[in-house]
């Protein structure tokens, strides 16, 4: 049980999907606009990184490795992930509307995020077994959802300061995605305190 | 359709006029993260190039197979086999830039530049002008990345590729090792921004906005956004004026000796 905690807040604070290891960072910066779209995005980016595990592992550690295929992993991920989202999208649109109007419209951007295929990737090289790499990908999705929340504050604060023009848009923004790096780097010594 | 343009302008657009990492905005992923070195930014840049032209021959020779519909699948299909082939030659030839470059080698396949590019160009035109648009696109990302790569390592560690600088090594100015982290590499990338903003102003007359411009330019990050931001308002023309933060303050306190008026008048009534 301790094992997993730690992977999940580690992942959460202190490799921090965007922040640290900058995967995701295109939505990262284009969804930060509204609390509305940063909410749908993480929900979305969630339900499909836990999906996307549970399908990839398996056919991983199952299919490609005993066979000596596992340079496959990348054709084969992106094609799993491509697959899922059209699906759940389908699935979703017919079976729960109201959820399918609240994130169905970020599902296609998913399958081109290279979070999704990072954590997939990085569940592999880590050699976690099953419930630990579920574990990360959950860890993974919060973390993104915690820098989206966070980074969608600071914004709102951003839009009524007064900026020199050539700062101005996404140099601004890029500086102020530093400062809250900065203050993830916080973190770093809170999980060995915290689980010894 | 698009305009038909010289070989030379589709060859350094990528330079500074369409910059795929800084001014359209396409991959930043493997820019802010690898980029802690020269030598790795350059590598990255390289590999990059070496898919995005690779890919964009192949998708522009079968653009008129691949059926619309499942158009973006199949590039996703022929991107990932390049890219798989591509780590091979890495894993065999420059092992060390492979360990360096880790995850987001396989990651190359996601990044932006090269779907976008399909979508934008490949899919429309012939295999020459492909090759020589991919080429131009991707020496612009290379050149970003060694930019961005370079200012890290000379400011975060104080090498150049692995060579000490002068003043480091003369023990008189320790690196700012921020620059090396994460947080640095957000602060740099964004400089780096706004300086090519700044030149693509004074050298092409064109606004930043412009670049963003969904229907010329597929596939930039604008794009892929609003497209899901229809009731999102877009503001056009100038900025309204905003007012000076010296303004806020109220005239009977911005004139000299105020606040010690104000101050005198406050301690008086307290005394009464």
């Amino acid at each position: 049980m301790k094992e997993f905690l730690i992977i999940l807040f580690s992942v959460i604070l202190i490799d921090n999907l965007v922040l640290s290891r900058f995967l995701g960072v295109c939505s990262f910066l284009g969804l930060t606009k509204s609390l509305k779209n940063a909410m749908g995005m993480s929900v979305a980016v969630i339900f499909v990184m836990l999906i996307a595990t549970a399908v990839t592992y398996p056919i991983y550690w199952s299919l490609l490795e005993p066979v000596n295929l596992g340079y496959l992993q990348t054709v084969v991920f992106i094609l799993v992930i491509a697959s899922v989202v059209q699906v759940l999208e389908a699935v979703i649109r017919k079976a729960f509307p109201p959820l399918y109007k609240a994130m169905g419209i970020y599902l296609p951007l998913i399958t081109t995020n290279c979070a999704i295929l990072g954590v997939m990737l990085i569940n592999i090289s880590e050699i976690y077994s099953f419930p630990a790499a579920m574990m990360s990908s959950l860890g993974a999705g919060v973390g993104y959802m915690l820098a989206m929340f966070l980074f969608t504050g600071v914004r709102e604060k951003m839009e009524k300061a007064d900026i020199p023009d050539f700062m101005e848009g996404l140099p601004s923004t890029l500086m102020a995605a530093s400062i809250v790096s900065v203050s993830f780097m916080g973190f770093k010594g809170v999980i060995e305190n915290l689980f010894g | 359709m698009a305009k038909k343009r010289s070989a030379g302008y589709e060859l350094t657009k990528g330079i500074i006029k369409e910059n795929p990492l800084l001014i359209l905005m396409l991959g930043t992923c493997p820019a802010l993260a690898v980029t802690t070195s020269a030598m790795n930014g350059l590598g990255m840049g390289a590999a990059s190039t070496a898919v995005l032209v690779l890919s964009n021959v192949v998708i522009s020779l079968l653009r008129k197979v691949i059926p619309d519909k499942v158009r973006i699948p199949a590039y996703i299909t022929i991107i990932a086999s390049l890219v798989t082939i591509l780590q091979f030659l890495l894993q065999a030839y420059l092992p060390e830039l492979n360990a360096a470059l880790g995850i987001f080698i396989p990651l190359i396949t996601v990044n932006c530049i090269i779907l976008g590019r399909a979508e934008a160009f490949a899919n429309s035109h012939g295999v020459l002008m492909s090759a020589v648009d991919g080429l131009g696109m991707g020496v612009g990302f290379t050149l970003a990345l060694f930019f961005i790569g370079s200012l890290r390592e000379i400011l975060g560690f104080g090498t150049f590729f692995d060579v000490p600088m002068p003043w480091i090594s003369d023990g008189g100015l320790q690196p700012m090792i921020i620059f090396g982290l994460p947080a640095g590499g957000f602060a740099i990338f964004g400089i780096m921004v706004a300086i090519t903003q700044k030149l693509n102003k004074r050298f092409y007359a064109q606004k930043p906005q412009e670049t963003m411009d969904r229907e010329r330019y597929p596939g930039s990050i604008s794009v892929r956004t609003d497209a899901i931001f229809e009731t999102t308002e877009i503001v056009d023309g100038p900025r309204p004026a905003r007012t000076p933060a010296r303004d806020a303050v109220p005239a009977s306190l911005s004139e000299p000796g105020a606040l010690a008026k104000k101050e005198q008048a406050d301690a008086e009534s307290e005394d009464k």
